[in-house]
């Protein structure tokens, strides 16, 4: 057991739905998913100390006291995390550090992503649409504004299929592999009523026959972009052991990164994931053999496969192996992603990232239902951000 | 920073740093900044990102290179460049060290695979020269 001061004591997801009924404000989602996650853990609101979020929509600065003022909260930890899909994984170290350094002792993690009710006047438009998918890149004397952008390298996607291409050139993998990915994940989201693809499994010929997106990267290998939210209770032991759920100890983290564009990533087939879960498992002092299930960052199925070995679970340029010779299902040898991951749920903003983290939580709880993995006590979770640049591992162990 | 050409694609838009290296293109020629001690590394800018340091000069590149990595676009992810699709990014690593983007032209993208040979091909969009690869010979 690594570090044992600060535990989830509580969680709360909303299904992830491509279109959201009911827009909200961010602060207003919040404030419900703090309801949510306090009745969960059975902790009044007045213990909290901490806020952790992305941002605030209404409030682009000063965003913590924002949130504070809106949920009537005093508070003594206020932090703004800005690292893509690792985003939650990043948000859940560093609660529990700032609990284990005793500068706080109740954080609550928000990751909402709902629609804001209209604006009236406002008008999204095309400018829109594209400045999403430039992530920032179009502001003056950005690097990405004046390289990647007017070459066409913008969103995600065509990134993750550079590395795919890499891969395949470099080690081999086959399509076919790769689709194993998507067609578990599917199959564990069959288990999972709130995933956007509940009731809807697909084979491996269903992969392979999608449609091209990105060379060599598939419709079905990509993540549904959706709404929806989740948040997390971070709190000290002691306080966790009072809570109804068995506390899940936040028990090694790290963190890595070196590059925004994939242009200048050291390497693009071996990741910095690899730090990242060199010092996770190593300040847990648990080894990989040791992990009951996996929660693993799957926007595409080509980051699966570069989890997979640069997180240490198998050698590097053996990941198709792995995929081949294990289920991944959360009834196989070597359960991941058991809630469907994000290929199977939906991406639900950053609630998709914070999936992985909730759903580890829920197995070594005790509380994953139809998809539970008998005798889980240990989880590996991670983050994958930008363009396989931000790396968040954490291992969760249970109390 | 972008800027829209006529037929709406992004275009860079220079800065103080980068001018030279746009200044380049559009002569072409595809020159980046040289660190005595680090080498050649792109993007341009003020401090090498190896040492920090600010003794670099501009050198001129062959423009050769193979190919790194690369994808095809068939969904136009900027849909501004929707009447490109399908087009080719590549990542290409030039014989002088650093890694370049940039769109490979004049072939079909069903032809080009990874550790491909390419040189620098120029592309005059509006007031821009943007870079890109063709296979060499």
């Amino acid at each position: 057991m690594g570090k044992t001061a600060a535990a989830i004591a509580g969680l709360t997801e909303w299904a992830p739905k491509r279109v959201w009924d009911e827009p909200m404000f961010t602060m207003e989602a919040c404030a419900r998913l703090a309801a949510e996650v306090l009745a969960d853990a059975e902790v009044d609101k007045g213990e909290v100390d901490g806020l952790v979020i992305n941002g605030l929509r209404e409030s682009p600065l000063f965003a913590p006291s924002a949130l504070a003022e809106f949920l009537g909260v005093r508070s003594n930890f206020n932090e703004v995390v800005d690292l893509g899909g690792a985003t939650p994984a990043g948000m859940v170290w560093r609660a529990a550090a700032a609990i284990e350094v005793g500068i706080c002792e109740t954080v609550l993690v928000f990751t909402p992503s709902v629609p804001a009710p209209p604006q009236p006047g406002a008008n999204g438009g095309p400018m829109k649409m594209k400045m999403g998918a430039y992530m920032g890149g179009e502001v003056w004397g950005s690097p990405q504004g004046q390289f990647e952008i007017p070459a066409g390298l913008v969103a995600a996607t065509p990134s993750f299929a550079m590395a795919a291409s890499r891969y395949m050139a470099e080690y081999g993998v086959s399509e076919e592999t790769l689709a194993k990915v998507a067609v578990d994940s599917r199959y564990n989201a069959q288990a999972n009523p709130k995933a956007v693809f509940y009731g809807k499994p697909i084979t491996i010929d269903d992969v392979m026959t999608s449609r091209y997106v990105a060379d060599p990267l598939k419709l079905l290998e990509i993540v549904m972009p959706c709404y929806g939210g989740s948040a997390v209770l971070v709190t000290t032991a002691e306080r966790a052991a009072r809570c109804p759920h068995r506390p899940v100890f936040v028990s090694g983290y790290g963190e890595h990164l070196t590059h925004k564009s994939i242009t200048y990533a050291p390497d693009i087939v071996d990741t910095p994931i690899r730090l990242a879960a060199d010092r996770a498992f190593a300040m847990a002092g648990v080894s990989r053999d040791a992990v009951d299930m996996a929660s693993m960052y799957d926007c595409y199925t080509i980051t699966v496969l570069l989890t997979i070995e640069d997180a240490g679970f198998c050698p590097k340029g053996q990941g198709g192996r792995f995929i081949d010779e294990h289920s991944l299902r959360y009834d196989g040898d070597w359960p991941l992603n058991t809630h469907g991951g994000q290929l199977g749920m939906g991406q639900a903003g950053l609630g998709g990232g914070m999936s992985h983290i909730t759903e580890a939580v829920r197995q070594v709880q005790g509380r994953a239902g139809e998809r539970q993995v008998p005798d889980c006590n240990i989880a590996y979770a991670n983050g994958t951000g930008g363009m396989l640049a931000e790396q968040v591992a954490l291992v969760l162990e249970g109390a | 920073m972008v800027h829209f050409s006529r037929d709406g694609w992004p275009l860079p838009t220079p800065t103080p740093i980068t001018a030279p290296y746009f200044d380049g293109l559009r002569e072409r020629r595809l020159v980046l900044q040289r660190c005595p001690r680090d080498g050649y590394f792109f993007y341009p800018r003020g401090r090498c990102p190896n040492c920090l340091g600010d003794d670099w000069e501009w050198g001129k590149l062959s423009g050769r290179g193979t190919v790194y990595s690369f994808t095809v676009d068939r969904a136009g992810h900027d849909p501004a460049l929707s009447s490109r699709i399908p087009f080719a990014i590549a990542l290409v690593d030039l014989e002088e060290g650093p890694r370049l983007v940039g769109n490979v032209v004049d072939c079909d993208v069903a032809d080009i695979a990874v550790g491909m040979a390419v040189e620098a091909a120029y592309e005059d969009v509006d007031d821009a020269t943007l870079l890109g690869f063709r296979p060499t010979g």
